[in-house]
């Protein structure tokens, strides 16, 4: 048992760039998330068919073929097709984000969709231009319902995140599994990765619940410190079709 | 740059087939096992101690947080005389249980107050009350949402090509690097995918629409 965690310990340097290389894959793939969420969210409300019709074609695609593959198919089936190669880490960083992106889009067209009709109404009868209209009165409404759903997204993302360890880069799991190699302490090994995993999970709970408390401000709703604590993890996020 | 080998393809797909069978097993059977224990979960999360609620819920939060391909991978090492297979179901199975227990949750919550007061009414035993009264309608709604689960866990089956269960992935793994073909095996592998999982969840969103929702 000690002997996992003084190797640990030896091994800190190493242990922190998995750490980081974790980190860096979660947060750049969910910012790629974000960015694609929304043009396709947006291009899903499109009055233009060619529009939506190319949103929904790229969101069943990536939600349908799983993200492994998608993952692997970046990694292996790439390169030989175009010439191109990724680090592993990009690869891990677009894969994610275009599965994310996909999931997100829905996020995006369901909370704009729950707006009620009536605001949009009142910014029509204001004269504002639709541009405005989006971003000063829709989504401003629509973001504070998308944050617990992204938090979902965000959570579920930084899970997929150990599939670097099968495309070679050297994140958490893999930096965790050669210290069990070197001491053959199996059990403690995946338990101190799994509590690592909740630790972080946790903390990016805990972030998203700050984010979220800001936006319901900005609209004048105040919901107390308690609820920072609460754990998003316990709602479901399947929304319309496939989880 | 050798470009899309057709040939190549042709060749993979029976092989990639012939592992389709063992993922659409392991999704199957995965599945029941999440339907059973997520039930399992969600009546032990409304016993009446809470020496019960207070370690089930933080064991499916724990589950619930943590990634599943560490989960297999360390199931496997530690149980390392059990077949892969299994342990895949198992993992599987317990791992979206935390998930399908929140549905059944939901759908026992929706059942009226009024039914369980009748139900109290009437002096049945706590075991009757919920076989007879709640669950046929707790269940009737949480359908839909179990089958979007299936289609999710489907599409989470390739992880147990990393425990060495031969499913789908596993042999496009196989294949790409025996003939170096994985442009070809990956891509099929992917379309396979596409292929079956675009109707089932077309076909969700039917059901789900149906029993208005």
């Amino acid at each position: 048992m000690s002997d996992f965690f003084s190797t640990l310990l030896d091994e800190f340097p190493q242990v922190r760039a998995g750490l980081w290389v974790t980190l860096q894959a979660t947060v750049l793939g969910a910012l790629l998330a974000l960015v694609l969420s929304f043009v396709l969210g947006l291009m899903a409300g499109s009055r233009l068919l060619l529009v939506r019709g190319v949103s929904r074609t790229v969101v069943e695609f990536f939600r349908g073929t799983s993200l492994y593959i998608q993952l692997f198919w970046l990694y292996y089936a790439m390169p030989p097709l175009t010439g191109y190669e990724l680090t592993p880490l990009l690869c891990g960083v677009v894969a994610f984000g275009l599965n994310y992106g996909a999931y997100g889009s829905e996020v995006v067209r369901g909370a704009i969709n729950s707006v009620p009709r009536g605001q949009y109404e009142a910014a029509l009868a204001l004269n504002l231009t639709p541009s405005r209209r989006m971003r000063k009165v829709i989504l401003p409404q629509a973001w504070v319902q998308m944050i617990p759903s992204f938090t979902n997204l965000l959570i579920q993302l930084l899970k997929c995140t150990p599939l670097l360890w099968l495309i070679s880069a050297a994140d958490l799991m893999t930096v965790i599994q050669q210290v069990r190699d070197r001491t053959g302490e199996t059990l403690t090994a995946y338990l101190t990765l799994l509590a690592a995993y909740f630790v972080l999970a946790y903390a990016l709970t805990l972030l998203m619940n700050l984010l979220e408390r800001a936006a319901k401000r900005r609209l004048g709703l105040d919901t107390g410190a308690k609820s920072l604590f609460k754990s998003r993890t316990a709602t479901t996020t399947v929304t319309g079709g496939t989880a | 740059m050798n470009g899309f080998d057709w040939n190549a393809a042709g060749e993979a797909l029976p092989l990639l087939l012939e592992g389709f069978r063992v993922t659409l097993l392991a999704t199957v059977l995965g599945t029941l096992v999440a339907a059973v224990l997520g039930l399992a979960i969600a009546v032990a999360g409304r016993a009446p101690s809470k020496l019960v609620t207070v370690p089930v819920k933080a064991v499916m939060e724990f589950v619930r947080a943590t990634p599943l391909l560490v989960q297999l991978v360390g199931a496997a090492a530690v149980f390392s005389s059990v077949e892969p297979l299994t342990i895949g179901i198992v993992v599987l199975g317990v791992h979206y249980a935390t998930y399908t227990s929140e549905v059944y949750r939901a759908g026992i919550d929706g059942v009226p107050k009024g039914q369980w007061e009748a139900a109290r009414a009437l002096s049945l035993p706590v075991r009757r009350t919920w076989q007879a009264v709640i669950l046929p309608q707790a269940v009737r709604n949480v359908l839909p949402a179990l089958g979007n689960y299936a289609i999710s866990m489907f599409k989470e089956t390739p992880f147990l090509a990393v425990i060495t269960v031969q499913e789908m992935v596993f042999e496009a793994r196989k294949y790409g690097s025996e003939h170096f073909a994985y442009t070809e095996a990956f891509t099929l592998a992917g379309l396979v995918f596409l292929v079956a999982s675009y109707p089932t969840s077309l076909l969700m969103r039917k059901l789900e629409k149906r029993l208005g929702h």
